[in-house]
């Protein structure tokens, strides 16, 4: 079966989905593993109305699935999202960042997918389609696990929603990997912060790489929230452990994990705060 | 059919909707300027643009070019063109697999951002690998929004000159490798291949799934007509081409398919039974008391140890004022070269002509003639473009899979390894494990060394005889060692082949002696550079193979480094978490105590076109050029009055293979006697004197002496035997003589030398380093052309790095180019090489080896680096972030 279809309504690409067709954004984590052609029946995505591209709503922010990293780093957004946009910077190289989608990120659920831990701390939700219907759901119950999400095979990931209650603050993120360019990480970070006179008012902190999928760090987040004085000293380290569960791979071990996620916390705060 | 915009032409193309786009611009369109090196969006080899904007062209879907504007690196527009004659200028092009790559990230970010710095120039090519080249050259071409002079050669003066590859302009169009070339109704040829390490195998019934449509042919062991034995050491002869039961090795081919062009290829369903069978996957347990034995007749799975002992070692050591001991472990290192395996066979009559990419086209030649049993004169190797060797390229791969397909079917067969299949089923660097001790006198000079090294050579021969031997040989370094007794055993495992990775194994040598003589030097008391330079080889100094050397370069090179040195360590004590190291090299051009000769044919048509067959593989490295520039200065012609014929075996004589660093020196010399002989020849029929000047124009050879002027017309000589009005061929073999048990004899002719210094700073809380910058001292004896020269520095050094820092290859682990990890744009420090000049009266225009030389100093100075910046001593590569902070918690 080899089927390709590239509708120009949701509609008909949710029916191929229903009729079991897979979907295709930007098709960088689906040819890898194909040989000459993709031998499964797709539906091409790219000329789905409404799938790309940044909007704002009256909720906040929505991201159309299909919207390339390049677009979401040259988008004008607002500080709380900076942390996204230098994400979007390190999917791959260029050549994949023109092609490369959030919802394909999303979907593909690596446990060391850039974008996951900048959208944790924007309280990304996952707008979800079937001919049936649509659904939100809130982006960690959206993540099952590694290569694993609650994306039934009748659904397609149309939206990522930011809140405009989490478009508040400063983010940054950092990662962390053996090469400079063309990276898998071993451990990266994202971290968005309200100041407001001397204070942290709401701290929200995600590590991935370093756990089935990438977690937020409520602890670790509370401890931060406070004065903005001593605030790198508040991030302990046990608080950063207890929120991960890192495995040994061939880039580095899990003790590594472990330690290097809370130094990397502590300077991608101290980068927000900076 | 898919419609789209083709580099400025409406074309359509015959696709299947998610055809990759690599697939229909080369194979439907045939512009094979597009590379595929990975296929899976991890090198950028294939970046073509799609409306403007850089795209992997092998993970884009067919249908979404349809309506668009796609740009190859083979269109017209004026910035590509200006950005090619850059690229050639700058000598950003080596073996030109990226290059097409290169160039369209780059034509993207000059229309993006016309005056790019350094930085941006990175950021924007980081998602393209190169291999060969450090980056060097390649981002300066990017930044370099000039228009340059021109370099051309004049005339007698070619040597030293920084002219243009000669095969360059081919390169910066995007050059025809090995699967950029097939005959109409090529059949596709796939390998089966061992999933396990070890296993045990039954064919189910071939016959039945031969007759499925598509399959032309099936063949396994049993259709091997001639020796199914091969390796590069004839006496070593283990590795089968299809192995019979059992597999040795995960990625052994079993099996071969041969399909029809248009059939759909696949091994999916073939029918094979596998019996997984215990693995040994160290060397220790290869070396355990009653392991089984990869090979009968190996006796403890030793393949071979070699052995250097002059003077009385243990007894130098007890008597030394200072002694240090330690140990280092290395890893399988890949070449990751960026054109997989790929190439073509067809018959001719009954000549079997295979064209792929290859190092070695004469052995390429007698070992499928042998595989096949035909005679090798019926063999005929034309080597493709090579995008990257390395090594790996010098033993066979699919050479006699698809002459035997081609000899079977009577079809022209064609073959192109998947990245996976490049990784699993070629050679690796030796992984190895070394310890030993080194002692000096209370001055600080060294007095004696033992060292035993044990290398993983894997399932079959391969190079591992040549890394035994060349490891006890170099171990000292380029430092006066007066006692020594050195071993290296190479220990079959059912780990992949370990073979010929530049260097030889003697990259693996110096990390060990050259992170222990920083420790030496302290315990001396000595500045770990004073160290060197006071040990340094000199003239009239006996080697530990009992040699008394000359033309010694290592101690200018060293001392060329001393006024940055001192520079450098003065930055170091400013700064917390920043050091300096240095190492040198020393590396024996050509074979081990073995003859290598090389053949070099020059000749002038009747129709007085002078032509130069120049066998010396140019895999990236520049001998077309390098080559051509000796012998226009020993003709005494310029550089542009040659045509070449390449290493085509049928019309070329055997200039031997591209490895050990010989091609500039052996070849070279080949190229210098057969110039002079020419001349001579030339000289004598004009009744000139030596002094007289040659021009080959306009048909006519023009022998000029002061005033007499004399004119030869090629046309009135009968042509010779080789088809030529007047030619000549010499040989040179380096005069070398075998190696005793203790190691004792003349391995090499020539050496070369060199010495680098790494500044680096440590992230001491991540384990991170950050490279500043490399400053290379090379010894080349004489620079045959500087840029070339510093594009083999830059190059080599960039594999150091990733030896030093990233590079780890794990069967079934890291067998794609996202979790083997290479450098990339932004890895590769800025780099000062340092040309040193002491002739070797031994070379042509006392020319030395570089090739090799290059990557030895690299990985030991960053360690020593790093430890001088934290303390910590790394005695495992590559220093991973993990097993730095693991050295700088046991430091602390």
């Amino acid at each position: 079966m080899t089927g390709y279809l590239a509708p120009a309504s949701l509609d008909a690409a949710l029916a191929a989905v229903a009729g079991g067709a897979r979907a295709l954004a930007g098709g960088t984590d689906l040819y890898p593993a194909a040989g000459r052609r993709l031998e499964f029946p797709v539906v091409d995505l790219a000329e789905v109305p409404g799938l790309s591209g940044i909007t704002g709503t009256p909720e906040g922010l929505r991201i159309g699935a299909c919207t390339s990293w390049t677009t979401l780093a040259e988008a004008a957004l607002p500080p709380a999202c900076l942390a996204l946009q230098q994400a979007a910077r390190v999917v791959g190289g260029r050549q994949i960042q023109n092609v490369g989608t959030v919802g394909g990120n999303l979907c593909n659920a690596s446990p060391a997918a850039d974008g996951i831990p900048a959208l944790l701390v924007l309280g990304a939700t996952v707008e979800l389609a079937s001919t049936t219907g649509r659904r939100r759901l809130a982006l960690p119950d959206f993540l099952l696990g590694p290569r694993r999400t609650a994306l039934r095979p009748d659904e397609i990931v149309t939206a990522i929603h930011l809140p405009a209650t989490s478009l508040a603050g400063r983010s940054a993120f950092q990662k962390l990997g053996a090469r400079a360019y063309l990276v898998i990480s071993i451990a990266m970070v994202a971290a968005r912060l309200v100041v407001s006179g001397g204070q942290i008012t709401e701290a929200a902190v995600a590590v991935g790489s370093c756990s089935p999928v990438a977690r937020r760090l409520h602890a670790v987040e509370a401890a931060l929230t406070g004065p903005v004085a001593g605030a790198a000293d508040r991030i302990l380290a046990p608080d950063v452990a207890a929120a991960l569960a890192p495995i040994d791979d061939v880039r580095a071990t899990a003790a590594y994990r472990t330690h290097a996620a809370t130094e990397l916390v502590r300077r991608t705060v101290a980068g927000v705060l900076a | 059919m898919i419609r789209f915009r083709l580099n400025g032409q409406d074309v359509e193309a015959k696709a299947h909707p998610t055809d990759r786009l690599t697939h229909v611009l080369r194979e439907e369109l045939g512009l094979k300027g597009t590379k595929v090196g990975c296929d899976a969006g991890d090198c950028g080899a294939c970046t073509v643009l799609m409306n403007g904007e850089p795209v992997c062209a092998c993970l884009m879907p067919a249908a979404r070019a349809r309506g668009a504007g796609i740009e190859t690196v083979e269109a017209a527009t004026p910035d590509l063109a200006q950005l090619r004659a850059r690229f050639l200028r700058h000598g950003a092009a080596q073996c030109g697999i990226c290059t097409p790559g290169m160039l369209m990230a780059g034509a993207a970010l000059l229309r993006r951002n016309p005056a790019p710095d350094r930085a941006v120039a990175e950021e924007a090519l980081g998602g393209v690998l190169c291999r060969c080249t450090g980056y060097a050259k390649i981002i300066a071409a990017i930044c370099d929004t000039g228009t340059g002079a021109d370099h051309g050669p004049q005339d007698g003066l070619a040597v030293g000159a920084d002219i243009d590859r000669l095969d360059g302009a081919a390169k910066v169009a995007g050059d025809s490798f090995g699967d950029d070339f097939a005959p109409a109704g090529a059949l596709r040829v796939l390998a089966l291949r061992s999933p396990y390490a070890h296993a045990g195998f039954r064919f189910g019934d071939l016959a039945a799934y031969a007759r499925r449509p598509g399959i032309v042919a099936v063949l396994t062991a049993a259709d091997v007509p001639g020796r199914n034995a091969f390796s590069v050491i004839p006496a070593f002869a283990d590795q089968p081409a299809i192995a019979a039961t059992p597999a040795r090795f995960r990625g052994e081919c079993v099996a071969l398919v041969a399909f029809e062009p248009d059939a759909d290829a696949g091994l999916t369903d073939f029918p094979i039974t596998w019996e997984p069978l215990p693995a040994l996957a160290t060397p220790e347990e290869a070396e355990a008391e009653g392991a089984a034995l990869v090979h009968a007749g190996r006796p403890a799975n030793l393949l071979v140890e070699g052995r250097v002992r002059r003077g009385d070692a243990a007894a130098a050591l007890a008597a030394s004022a200072h002694v240090v001991e330690g140990s280092f472990t290395t890893a399988f290192v890949e070449h990751a070269y960026i054109e997989p395996e790929a190439g073509v066979a067809w018959m001719e009559g009954d000549t079997l002509c295979i064209r792929a990419c290859t190092q070695a086209p004469g052995m390429d030649r007698e070992d499928t003639a042998a595989i096949l049993g035909l005679p090798v004169a019926q063999v005929r190797i034309i080597p493709s473009a090579v995008g990257g060797g390395f090594g790996s390229k010098l033993d066979i791969s699919l050479q006699p899979l698809i002459g035997l397909v081609a000899l079977k079917t009577g079809r022209p067969a064609r073959m192109t390894y998947s990245r996976a299949e490049s990784m699993i089923s070629t050679t690796k660097r030796h992984p190895a494990e070394m310890q030993g001790r080194i002692g000096c006198d209370a001055d600080g000079r060294i007095t004696g060394m033992q060292f035993s090294g044990r290398f993983n050579t894997g399932a079959y021969s391969s190079w591992g005889p040549t890394v035994a031997n060349r490891v006890p040989v170099h171990v000292s370094g380029p430092y006066f060692t007066p006692a020594i007794h050195a071993r290296a055993r190479a220990v079959h495992t059912n780990g992949p082949v370990s073979g010929a990775f530049r260097g030889f194994g003697v990259p693996q040598g110096a990390l060990w002696q050259e992170t222990l003589y920083d420790q030496l030097a302290e315990k001396a008391g000595l500045d770990r550079l004073e160290f060197r330079i006071l040990n340094a080889l000199r003239d009239g100094d006996v080697s530990p193979t009992g040699n008394r050397l000359s033309a010694v370069g290592i101690g200018p090179c060293l001392e060329a480094l001393r006024p940055h040195w001192r520079a450098a360590l003065d930055r170091a004590a400013g700064e917390k978490g920043r050091g300096i190291g240095v190492a040198s090299c020393w590396y024996g051009c050509g074979n081990t105590a073995l003859p290598n000769p090389s053949t070099i044919r020059i000749g002038v048509t009747t129709a007085g076109q002078l032509v130069l067959h120049q066998g010396a593989m140019d895999i990236g490295q520049g001998s077309d050029t390098v080559i051509t520039q000796i012998a226009a200065d020993a003709l005494g012609v310029p550089v542009s009055s040659f045509a070449l014929i390449g290493p085509d075996t049928k019309l070329t004589p055997d200039a031997g293979k591209t490895s050990a660093s010989r091609q500039t020196f052996v070849t070279g010399r080949a190229a210098a006697k057969s110039a002079y002989a020419l001349r001579a020849t030339i000289l004598r029929l004009a009744n000139a004197g030596d002094k007289a000047r040659i021009r080959f124009d306009a048909g006519r050879i023009t022998v000029t002496e002061g005033t007499n002027r004399r004119q030869i017309d090629p046309a009135t000589f009968p042509p010779d035997p080789r088809g030529y009005a007047l030619s000549a061929e010499e040989t040179y073999d380096p005069p070398t003589s075998p190696l005793d048990a203790d190691g004792q004899g003349v391995p090499y002719a020539v050496y070369g030398y060199g010495a680098q210094m790494v500044e680096l700073s440590v992230d001491a809380a991540l384990g991170t380093v950050r490279l500043h910058r490399i400053i290379a001292a090379h010894d080349l004896g004489r620079v045959i052309n500087p840029r070339l020269a510093t594009g083999q520095i830059e190059g080599g050094i960039a594999q150091g790095i990733g030896m030093a820092l990233m590079e780890e290859y794990l069967p079934g682990r890291t067998d794609n180019l996202h979790d083997y990890l290479i450098p990339t744009t932004g890895d590769v420090p800025p780099i000062d090489s340092i040309l040193i000049e002491v002739p070797d009266p031994d070379g042509p225009f006392g020319a030395k080896g570089l090739g090799e030389h290059v990557l030895i100093p690299t990985a030991p100075a960053i360690l020593n680096a790093l430890r001088h910046a934290t303390g910590a001593a790394i005695t495992r590569t590559p220093a991973l972030p993990h097993r730095v902070l693991a050295a700088l918690k046991g430091a602390g």
